[in-house]
């Protein structure tokens, strides 16, 4: 039998669209396959978790070659809504979930949903702030804990 | 490809223990591959899941991957990772006897 993987910690560090979805989409597939999952949300990450911010991650139109268009136009108010709207669009004939549905999902399959206690302190947040799902705040230590005996994934 | 028996009846399985043909299969099978599955009774919640992927394959050609599984069914993503602990459309579609499904969300 070919080798297996038993679990994986992913980490999601990246506040924007195209920083978010991989990660989820990862923790979500790794489910799926009975694989065991974790998700740890750090620094601008954390808005996936942020009850107030989670409807409204964007995708980045300045600085994301990705895209192939003029920086200059990239940065022009309303580009990025539209850009996010557009993709939004595209990923739900895909049917990709949106990102607040998406997260509920990974976190009705089982996995852990953490938030990082440096990320949490820095923008004065509680727990309050987030969302149901997030099993707890935890330290860098704890998340290694977490995560041992799997692979870990950062995005 | 590995050959094995279920039910008396000789089937040909692909290398991740999937049915190479749909058809060998029958329901007398299913309990046979959901312990094979870590599954030691197939409770009437298995049999919705398992009739259902079955049903979808037969009509769509493929069966649903875990999202499109929930929609479909109307059975929540809490209750098939609870029935099937180790990736519901993926065991449910072995026991099944149909091949795994193949989507990313």
């Amino acid at each position: 039998m070919a080798d297996t993987i038993e679990k994986v910690s992913i980490v999601i560090s990246k506040g924007s669209l195209d920083g978010v979805y991989p990660g989820l989409i990862m923790a979500n597939g790794a489910r799926a396959e009975g694989i065991e999952a974790n998700l740890f949300f750090t620094f601008f990450g954390l808005d996936v978790v942020h009850k107030a911010r989670h409807e409204h991650i964007k995708i980045a139109t300045v600085g994301n070659p990705g895209l192939h268009f003029a920086t200059m136009l990239g940065g022009l108010p309303g580009v990025s809504t539209v850009m996010t709207h557009y993709m939004n669009t595209k990923m739900e004939k895909l049917d990709i979930p949106p990102i607040p549905e998406f997260i509920e999902m990974i976190a009705d399959t089982g996995a852990g949903i953490y938030a990082c206690k440096a990320s949490v302190d820095l923008f004065a947040l509680e727990k309050n702030d987030l969302i149901d799902q997030v099993q707890d705040i935890i330290t860098v230590g704890e998340f290694y804990t977490l995560a041992a005996g799997g692979e870990i994934i950062f995005t | 490809m590995p050959t094995t028996t279920l039910a008396s009846t000789n089937v040909e399985l692909n290398d991740e223990g999937f049915f190479v043909h749909p058809e060998q299969w029958n329901e007398e099978m299913a309990p046979e591959l959901a312990r094979q599955e870590g599954i030691d009774e197939l409770t009437e919640g298995h049999w919705k899941v398992i009739r259902f992927m079955r049903d979808e394959f037969l009509a769509k050609g493929a069966g649903p991957s875990v999202r499109m599984l929930a929609k479909t069914s109307g059975i929540s993503i809490k209750e098939l990772y609870q029935l099937f602990p180790k990736g519901p459309a993926k065991i449910a579609a072995k026991i099944a006897g149909i091949p795994k499904p193949r989507g990313c969300i």
